[in-house]
């Protein structure tokens, strides 16, 4: 109890101070909301004689952008897990050792898996470019440019995700789907894509409701490690997201109340859209 | 064998189109398994690919590394790779640093969430439901958010505890406290909401009368706790234990930022500070990697089913 709420609490007060922790307890100040002022509020900007509202602090912008950005995969990576689920449902021999496959890059540990990916993504030597140069294509430097450093990271966190908790969810859903029902449609001379979309995909709603809203939830706070090992949070910023802003405000810069103001707006956006997300998605799902 | 029967049975019931041949049926399916096959097939090959690289890559010399076209196959075998990582640096260290703190947050989290979680599912205590909604209030607090006031506390416990008055002691496991310990290691994460959620869960779904006995026996909690409750919920704690030792294993951001000296840092802490060393010597750094993975892996053959189960158990909450 005390390791989770006594910190929440500090963590409340501190939000609302200014403190660089070289200084040492004497140098907490009370900032109101001057910290929240600092990161998501506008001011008015007198530039070349012109007036214009810009933000106090653009990179909490970008990196909320960048952090968004990012978790577009998770609907491509949850159409793979059930596409891998659908697959893995069907009979065929060596079934149970392709599952296994799947779900080894969930196994085993992120740090490392984002490190071979640098060797992967690698300009010269990597594995990447030269399956692409034997079919004449000539890879960009992924990691290395601004275009290519988010998609990058992408790539590398699907492969990691896809064949993982999400798949096995749809597994375990898949399996518990009456087979009278597709028996019934295939009375009625429906065809696979009708028996998926009239049966299957209703009748897995409530796992793909929960594996959306646990993924948004992650996403939100996720990209540290990638962003740690692969890039720095580069090139140019654009692969730093709010996780990895908070700990370079935390323990690059020393800004631990800028950092709790910075995870305490995290945390109300996770909540809002966690909110909308079940009031307007909770409709769309069907139970049975 | 049920499913088959039922299946078999099913289609035979099941009138044949009349346009249809015979056998079309038959070998539709096949066919339809074959492709199926084929489709897995060519997946497992995309996943394992990396894989295959990062061992191939861990076993080359550096010189080969760098040239083009990359000889998947290395020419020469360099096993001395893995004792090179081993014996430099503290390699061997960050292994049994690793090893120490993911034993301890195991048996921690499982004993506190356990007796939590019997405290929450049998006592009657006024509040407790309560409680138990702010227990669980904490689940959707980001870890971010606690993390910051957790590293003061760490960081100001070695301050202060290593002068004149110590609260729990000024060592622990022979390390004094406050950052760069094993205290600080250990001890935030030996206690979980979700783990104290899951055996919850767990301990409610345990038939009430199978502890009358023991009460007519006059036995109290203790025994119900130790003879009834803990016996039965054996799947409930190995998922609990496997989930807690996998994500201790490859926790990175608390280590790293509760560790700056090198003896203390444990396996993924390691691997980042060896990739600031060998920048670009790839089959060292290939090699590290494979070696901190390892035991996953291995246990991961031996215990898949408990992972399969245990994600199901995560999802059925949900």
């Amino acid at each position: 109890m005390c390791f989770s709420f006594f910190p929440i609490a500090a963590s409340l007060l501190l939000a609302f101070c200014r403190w660089d922790i070289i200084s040492g307890l004497k140098g907490i100040e009370w900032a109101g909301i001057g910290n929240f002022k600092s990161l998501i509020g506008f001011s008015y900007v007198v530039s070349l004689g012109k007036t214009t509202l810009a933000p106090n602090d653009p990179l909490f912008w970008k990196y909320l952008y960048n952090t968004v950005c990012l978790m577009s995969a998770i609907p491509v990576g949850m159409a793979g897990s059930l596409l891998l689920a659908v697959l893995l449902n069907k009979q065929f021999p060596l079934r149970n050792l392709f599952r296994t496959i799947y779900f080894l890059p969930t196994m085993c540990v992120p740090v490392a898996l984002f490190l071979l990916w640098r060797w992967i993504f690698n300009n010269q030597y990597g594995l990447l470019n030269w399956v692409l140069s034997l079919a004449g294509l000539h890879g960009p430097d992924w990691l290395g440019t601004v275009a290519w450093a988010k998609p990058s990271i992408m790539l590398a966190g699907l492969w990691m995700g896809i064949g993982g908790g999400g798949m096995m969810l749809y597994l375990a859903g898949l399996q518990g789907i009456p087979r009278e029902l597709y028996e019934a449609a295939d009375i009625d001379g429906a065809h696979a894509w009708q028996r998926f979309w009239h049966i299957t995909w209703p009748l897995l709603s409530p796992t793909t409701f929960f594996i959306f809203i646990t993924s948004v939830i992650g996403g939100f706070q996720g990209g540290f490690e990638a962003a740690y090992m692969m890039t720095g949070g580069g090139p140019a910023g654009s692969t730093t997201t709010m996780a990895y802003y908070i700990y370079q405000n935390a323990f690059t810069w020393f800004q631990m109340g800028l950092a709790a103001t910075l995870s305490w707006i995290l945390f109300i956006i996770v909540m809002v859209v966690t909110l909308l997300s079940w009031r307007f998605g909770g409709r769309r799902v069907f139970y049975f | 064998m049920m499913t088959e029967i039922e299946s078999a049975g099913a289609s035979k019931g099941m009138p044949e189109g009349p346009e249809r041949p015979a056998g079309w049926k038959s070998t539709r399916s096949a066919l339809l398994t074959a492709s199926a096959f084929l489709a897995a097939f060519a997946l497992a090959a995309l996943m394992i690919a990396p894989f295959f690289w990062l061992a191939s890559t861990a076993v080359k010399a550096p010189s080969e590394v760098f040239r083009m076209p990359p000889a998947l196959i290395p020419s020469e075998w360099m096993w001395g790779n893995f004792i090179k990582v081993w014996t430099t640096f503290h390699f061997s260290r960050y292994y049994l640093n690793s090893i120490i703190v993911t034993v301890c947050v195991v048996a921690g989290q499982v004993v506190t969430s356990a007796m939590a979680a019997y405290a929450f599912a049998r006592l009657e205590f006024p509040g407790r439901d309560k409680l138990f909604l702010c227990y669980l209030a904490t689940l959707m607090v980001p870890g971010a958010v606690t993390m910051i006031p957790l590293f003061i506390i760490m960081k100001f416990m070695g301050m202060i505890w290593t002068g004149n008055f110590y609260l729990f002691g000024k060592y622990f496991m022979g390390a004094p406290l406050g950052l760069n310990s094993y205290f600080a290691l250990i001890i935030p994460g030996c206690f979980s909401a979700y783990g104290t959620f899951l055996l919850r869960q767990f301990f409610m779904g345990i038939p009430k009368e199978l502890e009358e006995s023991v009460k007519i026996d006059g036995g109290g909690h203790r025994t119900i706790f130790s003879r009834i409750i803990l016996p039965l919920s054996g799947p409930g704690i190995t998922t609990l234990a496997i989930f807690t030792m996998l994500g201790s294993w490859r926790d990175f951001i608390w280590p790293l930022i509760m560790v700056n000296q090198d003896e203390m840092r444990t396996l993924p802490i390691g691997l980042s500070s060896f990739q600031g060393i060998y920048f670009s010597d790839w089959p060292l750094l290939m090699a590290a990697a494979l070696l901190i993975m390892a035991p996953l892996v291995v246990i991961f053959f031996f215990a898949q089913r408990f992972f399969v189960e245990g994600i199901k158990l995560q999802g059925i909450k949900g």
